[in-house]
C-alpha cells in the first residue's frame, strides 16, 4: 500500500464540503499534512490582546499535530512495519480495502497511531484481536480528547491496544465532529471498555454506539453537561483572602 | 404498608420498597408478605467494609447474591481537568493524589508519559532512575500492607490491620525522610527528581529493609495458614483467565490466574530489566491467591530496594537540560523544601539573565512540542496507563489515567454474582481497588 | 477556701454541665466517613503507633445511628454531599464534625466542578483541620481541641442563649474580603 494510493483515491475522501463547515454530520476528510488544531497569538497564548505588553502581541503560531508517517514506519526492529502489513492483510482478506479503515498512520515519539474511520473501528479491532500474527488482546481503555480547533473532527477518541503474546502497543484513534458525536461502540470486542466508554461518555458527551448501558458514571445522574470537554468551565470559584480575592485557575491569565 | 422507612412502590417487576434506615422489622414484615425473597441491598457509599466510598447494589435472594452492580464516581475530584490549568511540572501534585497509596506510580507514569514528549526519556540520569524504581518499590510494599491490613480488617482480623500499618509506618518514615511528605510526595519530576536523597537516607533504608525482612514473615505464620482465613478466601472471588483478558484485569488478579503478566519485566522502564526478581504467580484464580502473590511480591519488591542500594552512585538526579530542569538546586532549608540559598544570591545579585530565566521556567514552565504519548507502568494494582496530549503549551491539553483500580473493579460482577453477601466483601478487598485511583 | 476544703475527702463538686461534658467527652464514638487521603491517615491514628485508643475513641461506628462524631476525611464531591448530609442527619444528637484537611475544610488545591468547596456548605463543621493530609499528630490535636470543646459545651437554657450569641457574633464578623493586614 504505497503512500500515494492512501492520500485521497477513497471515495470517501471526495466530499467537497470545507473542513470548517459547522453543523455537518460526517467527520471532514483527514489530510495527510500535519493537523493543525489551534493558533496561538501573542508571546504567552493569551487570547485578549489586553494585558501583553511584550510588544510580541502580534505574533501568530500555529499548533499542529504530527503527520502521517511513510514507510518505513520503523519502531524495535521494524515492529511497526510488520503490524502495519499484518493489519492491512487481514483487512484485505475481510474484503476491507485498508486506505478506507486506515486513514492515517502517524509514527511519532517510538509510538504508532493508527487513525481510524470510526465505521469502520469495530471490524479492525476485531481483526487486531483475533489476527494470530497481530493478537492484542488487551485494551487498555479509552481516552476522550477535545480539539476545539480541529473543525470537523472535534472529538477524538485514543485507544490503545497491548499484545500480551508479542509485546507491543499500538494506539487506534477515531473521531467524530462534535455535532454528530458517535463513535462505534468497542464493548463486543473488549468488554473492559464498558467502564471506559461510559467515562468518557460522561466526561466528553461521546455517544457510543451499541454500548450495553451508556449512562453516566462519575458524575451525578442529572447533572448538565459533559465537564471534561473544552468548552466546560473548569467550575472553580474565586478564593477570598484578607482583602484580596484570587480567581480560579482557568479565570487567571494564562501562559500557555 | 408504608412507613416512612420504606416506601412502596409499584415497578413493573413487582413492588419495590425503598428502605432509607428505620425499623428493619417492618422491612422484614412487608417483605415476608411478597412471595419472592428478592431484596436489594445498597452497600456503601458509606460503608466500613467496601473499601472507600465504593457503592455496591446487590440483588440478593436470601444469602445469595444474584446480581451485583458497583456504582462508583462518589470520589470524582476532576483531577484530569484541573491538570490542564496547570503547568507540566505543577502536574506531579495532582497525579500524586489520584490513588493515594500508590504515589510514586502515579508520578513515575505521568514523569516518563511528559519525558516521552520531550523526548528526554533516555536523557534521565542513572541516579533518578534508580531512585525512582527504589521509591516505587517501597510503594509497592507499603501499597500491599495497606490492602492486606484493610482486607484482614474487613474480614474482622483486626490483628492483621495493626501489624499491616505497624509496618507501613516504617516505610511512611523513610517517604518523610527522602521526600518531606508521608503522603502525596509529589517528588518525581519531569526529567528526574526535585532532589536528591538527603544524607543517612541509605543507612536509614538499609536499617529499614533489616526490620521488614524480620516483620515480613509474621504474615506468613498469622494468615497464610489459618484456616479460618483459608476458609474465607479460598475459592472466593474466583476469575479465571479467559474472564481476566475479557476484561482487561492486570496485576495481582491476572497472575493469579496464572499469567505472568508484569510490565516490569515485558515492557521494562525505569531500567527493570537490568533488576533482578522474580514474577509470582497462582494458578488458583481466588481471593486465596492474590493475598500469596502479595505476600510475595513485597518480598521481592525487597529484594529489588536491596539491588537498588547497591547501585547508587552520586550523580545527578535531574536531566542536564536546564529549560527543563528546576533551575536552582533545591535544598533542604528551614522552612522544608525551598531554594538554595547560593542559587538564590547568585541569580539576584550577579545573573540578570539566571534571574529572567528561573522566573520564567517556574511561573510559565516549559513548553512540550504537541503530540500524546502514553506511557505504563506496573503498580501494586496492575497497569497504570498514561495518556498525555500537549498543544505545543505550557501545561498538558489533556492527560487521562488508566487507573488499574477502575479497571480492576469491573470485575467485581463477575466475581460475587452466585456467591454469598459475605464473599463479597473478601472479593471486592482481594481486587483492592482505591477510590480515590478509580474515580480520579 | 471554697465548700470542697470542708467535705470530706473523695468528693468532687462541679456544675451539672461540666460533669456532661466530661463524660461526653471521654467516650467520642467517631463514625467512619473515610473518604480519601486523609481517611488512610484516620486510619493510621487508629492503628497501633498512634493508637487513639488513649483518648477513649478507637471505636470507629460502621453505623452512624452509634456515632457521635463525623470525621470528614477527604474531599467530598458534589455526587457524596448529599450521603454526607443523609449520613449527618442519621446521627443522634449530640453530634460534632470535624473536617480534615484542606479539601473538607475548603475545597483545597481541587478548586473545580466535581469537589464540594468545602463541607461546611452541607454539614456545621465544629473543627477545621489543616494540612494534606494532616499528620495523625494533627488529627489527635484537633481531637483534643473538640474534647476542650465538648467538656466547656452548654446544656439546656445555656446552650441556647450561646447559640444565640454565637450567631449574632457571626452576623456582625467582618466579611473576610474587608480585612486588612496580613495572610495570617
Amino acid at each position: 500500500m504505497s503512500d500515494e494510493q492512501r492520500s485521497g483515491s477513497s471515495p470517501d475522501d471526495q466530499h467537497d464540503q470545507p473542513a470548517d463547515e459547522a453543523g455537518s454530520s460526517v467527520p471532514s476528510a483527514r489530510g495527510q499534512a500535519a493537523e493543525v488544531i489551534g493558533v496561538r497569538k501573542g508571546m504567552f497564548g493569551t487570547d485578549s490582546g489586553g494585558g501583553d505588553t511584550s510588544g510580541y502581541g502580534g505574533l501568530i503560531r500555529t499548533v499542529s499535530l504530527p503527520g502521517a508517517a511513510s514507510r518505513p514506519y520503523g519502531g524495535r526492529d521494524g515492529v511497526f512495519d510488520e503490524i502495519a502489513d499484518e493489519l492491512e492483510g487481514a483487512l484485505e482478506e475481510q474484503g476491507l480495502l485498508p486506505a478506507d479503515a486506515i486513514e492515517k498512520t502517524v509514527v511519532d515519539r517510538g509510538e504508532i497511531t493508527f487513525h481510524i474511520a470510526r465505521e469502520h473501528l469495530v471490524q479492525v479491532a476485531r481483526t487486531l484481536r483475533d489476527d494470530p500474527a497481530l493478537r492484542f488482546e488487551l485494551c487498555t481503555g479509552v481516552s476522550g480528547v477535545h480539539f476545539l480547533g480541529d473543525k470537523g473532527r472535534e472529538l477524538h477518541a485514543v485507544y490503545h491496544l497491548r499484545s500480551l503474546t508479542h509485546g507491543r502497543l499500538i494506539r487506534l484513534e477515531v473521531s467524530a465532529p462534535d455535532s454528530d458525536p458517535h463513535v462505534p461502540s468497542l464493548v463486543e470486542v473488549y468488554p473492559t471498555n464498558d467502564w471506559h466508554e461510559r467515562e468518557t461518555y460522561d466526561f466528553f458527551g461521546l455517544i457510543f454506539d451499541g454500548h450495553p448501558a451508556l449512562t453516566r458514571i462519575m458524575m451525578p445522574d442529572d447533572w448538565q453537561g459533559f465537564p471534561q470537554r473544552k468548552d466546560y468551565p473548569l467550575g472553580g470559584i474565586a478564593v477570598e483572602y484578607k482583602g484580596a480575592q484570587i480567581p480560579s485557575p482557568d479565570q487567571r491569565r494564562s501562559y500557555s | 404498608m408504608t412507613t416512612p422507612h420504606a416506601t412502596p412502590r409499584a415497578t413493573t417487576e413487582g413492588t419495590v420498597y425503598t428502605v432509607t434506615g428505620g425499623d428493619w422489622d417492618e422491612v422484614v414484615e412487608t417483605a415476608a408478605k411478597s412471595d419472592d425473597e428478592r431484596i436489594i441491598v445498597n452497600m456503601g457509599p458509606q460503608h466500613p467494609s467496601t473499601h472507600g466510598v465504593l457503592r455496591l447494589i446487590l440483588e440478593i435472594e436470601g444469602e445469595t447474591v444474584t446480581e451485583a452492580r458497583c456504582g462508583i464516581g462518589y470520589l470524582h475530584t476532576g483531577i484530569e481537568k484541573n491538570l490542564e490549568f496547570r503547568n507540566w511540572t505543577q502536574g506531579t501534585t495532582f497525579v500524586t493524589r489520584m490513588d493515594y497509596l500508590t504515589s510514586f506510580f502515579n508520578e513515575t507514569a505521568y514523569c516518563r508519559a511528559v519525558e516521552t514528549l520531550l523526548g528526554i526519556e533516555d536523557d534521565i540520569p542513572d541516579r533518578a532512575n534508580i531512585i525512582r524504581v527504589l521509591l516505587m518499590e517501597l510503594n509497592r510494599l507499603s501499597s500491599h500492607l495497606v490492602c492486606i491490613a484493610t482486607g484482614g480488617m474487613e474480614l474482622g482480623a483486626t490483628t492483621i490491620m495493626i501489624y499491616g500499618f505497624r509496618d507501613r509506618e516504617l516505610i511512611l518514615d523513610a517517604y518523610e525522610l527522602i521526600t518531606g511528605l508521608r503522603m502525596n510526595h509529589a517528588y518525581i519530576r519531569p526529567g528526574g527528581l526535585a532532589q536528591d536523597l538527603p544524607p543517612g537516607a541509605v543507612d536509614h533504608l538499609r536499617e529499614l529493609l533489616k526490620t521488614l525482612r524480620k516483620n515480613l514473615p509474621e504474615y506468613d505464620k498469622l494468615a497464610t495458614g489459618n484456616p479460618i482465613f483459608k476458609a474465607r478466601m479460598q475459592d472466593v472471588g474466583y476469575l479465571d483467565l479467559a474472564g481476566c483478558m475479557a476484561l482487561g484485569a492486570t496485576g495481582p488478579i491476572l497472575r493469579s490466574a496464572g499469567l505472568p503478566h508484569d510490565l516490569r519485566k515485558t515492557d521494562p522502564y525505569c531500567g527493570y530489566e537490568t533488576y533482578d526478581f522474580d514474577i509470582p504467580t497462582a494458578e488458583t484464580c481466588d481471593a486465596y491467591g492474590r493475598f500469596l502473590i502479595r505476600l510475595e511480591e513485597m518480598r521481592q519488591s525487597l529484594r529489588i530496594v536491596e539491588q537498588c542500594l547497591d547501585r547508587l552512585e552520586p550523580g545527578p538526579v535531574m536531566v542536564g537540560d536546564k529549560k527543563i530542569a528546576w533551575p536552582a538546586q533545591l535544598a533542604l532549608g528551614p522552612d522544608g523544601l525551598g531554594n538554595s540559598l547560593d542559587h538564590i544570591k547568585n541569580i539576584m545579585g550577579t545573573s540578570m539573565e539566571a534571574l529572567i530565566h528561573h522566573f520564567k521556567l517556574v511561573t510559565e514552565g516549559f513548553r512540550v512540542p504537541p503530540g500524546q504519548a502514553y506511557a505504563a507502568v506496573e503498580s501494586p494494582k496492575g497497569e497504570l496507563g498514561v495518556h498525555v496530549v500537549s498543544d505545543g503549551g505550557t501545561r498538558p491539553y489533556r492527560v487521562h489515567f488508566r487507573d488499574p483500580s477502575f479497571t480492576n473493579l469491573q470485575s467485581m460482577a463477575a466475581m460475587c454474582e452466585g456467591g454469598q453477601v459475605a464473599d463479597v466483601i473478601v472479593a471486592v478487598a482481594s481486587i483492592d481497588p482505591v477510590m480515590g485511583g478509580v474515580d480520579r | 477556701m471554697g465548700l470542697e476544703e470542708k467535705l470530706p475527702s473523695g468528693f468532687l463538686l462541679t456544675t451539672v454541665e461540666q460533669a456532661a461534658g466530661w463524660v461526653r467527652k471521654s467516650s467520642v464514638f467517631p463514625a467512619t466517613f473515610g473518604l480519601a487521603c486523609c481517611a488512610i491517615e484516620m486510619m493510621t491514628t487508629g492503628a497501633g503507633r498512634y493508637d487513639l485508643a488513649r483518648f477513649g475513641m478507637e471505636v470507629f461506628r460502621g453505623s452512624p445511628r452509634q456515632a457521635d462524631l463525623m470525621i470528614v476525611a477527604g474531599r467530598v464531591s458534589q455526587k457524596m454531599a448529599p450521603v454526607l448530609r443523609q449520613v449527618y442527619d442519621q446521627m443522634p444528637n449530640p453530634k460534632w464534625v470535624i473536617s480534615m484537611g484542606v479539601c473538607a475544610s475548603s475545597g483545597g488545591m481541587f478548586n473545580n466542578y466535581a469537589i464540594v468547596q468545602g463541607v461546611d456548605h452541607v454539614v456545621p463543621v465544629d473543627i477545621y483541620l489543616p494540612g494534606c493530609p494532616p499528620r495523625p499528630e494533627m488529627l489527635m490535636d484537633a481531637i483534643l481541641k473538640l474534647h476542650e470543646k465538648i467538656q466547656t459545651s452548654k446544656l439546656g437554657v445555656n446552650a441556647e442563649e450561646a447559640a444565640r450569641e454565637a450567631e449574632e457574633a457571626a452576623l456582625k464578623a467582618l466579611p473576610t474580603i474587608e480585612m486588612k493586614g496580613l495572610l495570617r
